[in-house]
């Protein structure tokens, strides 16, 4: 093919100016995008009002197409459930006969630790699911790592919240739309954990490695103290994440970095709950006031928020 | 020679609407980033930048189509569909528009396989650089090793897109 023609516009001149002026145009433009992203460097959600269009927009498109293939992103645990299938039933048979007596203890312990809380008049009310929505679409093309959540301020979500599954954490929300809320995930990385080792409490800090890894971090210095097969949890530090919610496995060991993979994968999760911050539910000004005026303690919770 | 598979022609003396020739474009370029609608939840950066693609293959099939700002409006909405900062394919989509003309001044001949090569240049360049700017916007250490993959199977794509694009244009310029 020979050059096109169409870009020397010869000696007409309104068509030189006219390939001028968009030449014009599209420099101006390309520096206001690089002042958005100037500004995007020193607060990073600033635009995101822009995006609460098309948020709004396709968001029914992506619920109802969630609807329609929750189904299949499972279909492969199905079928394996069906490889040895007599023998597996079996063994859950008996798994299940030795549960039922634990399960009866452990209802035992439970009313007893709740008789003994009632004599020291501690009041332990857990408040701090938010409500459950799911996640309906994510970022796929982008370096980043976000998943658009069904429910948003009008729902009560607000930003930072911690977003879990029954698994494990997912991550935290980044901002809100009126309906639709951007879930920064656990492995994006710029998402920073603080994590404990669940069985001898090794403080440390979980990043995201961006392709569904965790980079574990010791907070102690000298050797890496991790080992493959060791469980993470929250530890509360931080004031976000309450503590104890599984976060990852540690699967690989590489000096002074334990890898990790989080227990929760967003893409098998069917809901997901968003939770108050663990620093407002903690630190509530007077849970008395806040129990009577307003029962789901949104409104204790929702002043802190910025 | 007639090939039976070919739509009927136009018949003679009509023209296809204009909104159909200019909004065409436009609007597969749009449905291009909108795939990120889809409700897959990735947990690395998989999907190819369809949006970017779709553009590509506009741009390097009908060179006369767009001028150069034509990067902005559909950067900003692919912009607001990926989770990319805001002006990030604005500028990387306008700039790679302003190179692609430069480039071709200089090429005297151009076929397939330059347009390829330019689509290839062109795809490194955007891919690169929202990495970057994700990078520089809070995004933290993102390696640029995390989207090679992307890149390999975007760039093995764009033969696809461009054929795809082909076929939509000439459903487009036939009333």
């Amino acid at each position: 093919m020979a050059r096109p023609p169409s870009r020397r516009p010869g000696h007409n001149r309104k068509a030189q100016y006219s390939l001028f002026a968009s030449y014009v145009v599209a420099m101006a433009g390309a520096a206001i995008a690089l002042l958005l992203i100037v500004v995007a460097i020193f607060d990073p959600t600033g635009f995101a009002a822009i995006r609460t269009g098309t948020a709004e927009i396709t968001r029914p498109l992506s619920t109802g197409m969630k609807r329609t293939v929750s189904g299949v992103s499972s279909i492969d645990e199905v079928l394996a459930a069906y490889w040895r299938a007599g023998s597996q039933n079996v063994g859950l048979r008996r798994q299940v006969e030795a549960d039922r007596n634990r399960i009866i203890e452990a209802k035992g312990i439970a009313q007893e630790n709740a008789r003994l809380k009632k004599l020291l008049k501690l009041v332990d009310v857990d408040s701090s699911a938010l409500l459950s929505a799911r996640l309906i679409s994510s970022s796929a093309s982008s370096a980043r790592r976000f998943a658009r959540l069904n429910a948003g301020s009008w729902q009560g979500v607000r930003p930072g919240m911690p977003v879990r599954a029954a698994e494990g954490l997912i991550g935290r929300v980044h901002t809100t739309t009126p309906n639709t809320a951007e879930v920064l995930l656990l492995t994006d990385t710029s998402n920073i954990v603080p994590v404990r080792r669940a069985n001898d409490n090794v403080p440390a800090i979980s990043t995201g490695g961006g392709d569904g890894s965790l980079e574990i971090r010791a907070l102690a210095a000298g050797r890496n103290p991790f080992k493959p097969g060791d469980l993470l949890v929250t530890s509360g530090i931080g004031g976000i994440f309450q503590p104890n919610i599984p976060v990852a496995v540690v699967v690989r060991v590489q000096g002074e970095i334990a890898y990790g993979v989080p227990l929760a994968n967003p893409t098998k999760v069917d809901a997901v709950v968003v939770e108050r911050a663990f620093e407002q539910i903690v630190t509530r000004p007077d849970p008395g006031v806040a129990a009577t005026s307003d029962p789901n303690g949104l409104a204790a919770g929702n002043a802190a928020t910025p | 020679m007639i090939d039976r598979n070919l739509p009927p022609v136009p018949r003679l003396g009509r023209h296809p609407s204009r909104w159909r020739l200019a909004g065409t474009p436009v609007v597969t370029v749009m449905l291009g980033s909108m795939l990120t609608i889809l409700p897959v939840i990735a947990q690395s950066p998989a999907m190819p930048p369809f949006g970017l693609l779709v553009l590509l293959a506009w741009r390097l099939l009908r060179p006369e189509l767009w001028r150069a700002w034509v990067g902005l409006p559909l950067g900003l909405f692919d912009d607001m569909m990926s989770g990319q900062p805001i002006g990030s394919a604005m500028f990387l989509w306008t700039v790679m528009l302003i190179g692609i003309d430069a480039i071709e001044h200089r090429l005297v001949w151009r076929s397939y396989r330059q347009d390829w090569l330019i689509a290839t240049m062109a795809i490194i360049f955007c891919l690169a650089g929202g990495v970057f700017f994700a990078r520089i916007t809070g995004g933290g250490p993102v390696k640029l090793l995390l989207v090679a993959p992307q890149m390999l199977w975007t760039i093995l794509l764009f033969p696809f897109v461009v054929r795809q694009c082909a076929r939509i244009d000439r459903w487009r310029v036939m009333a």
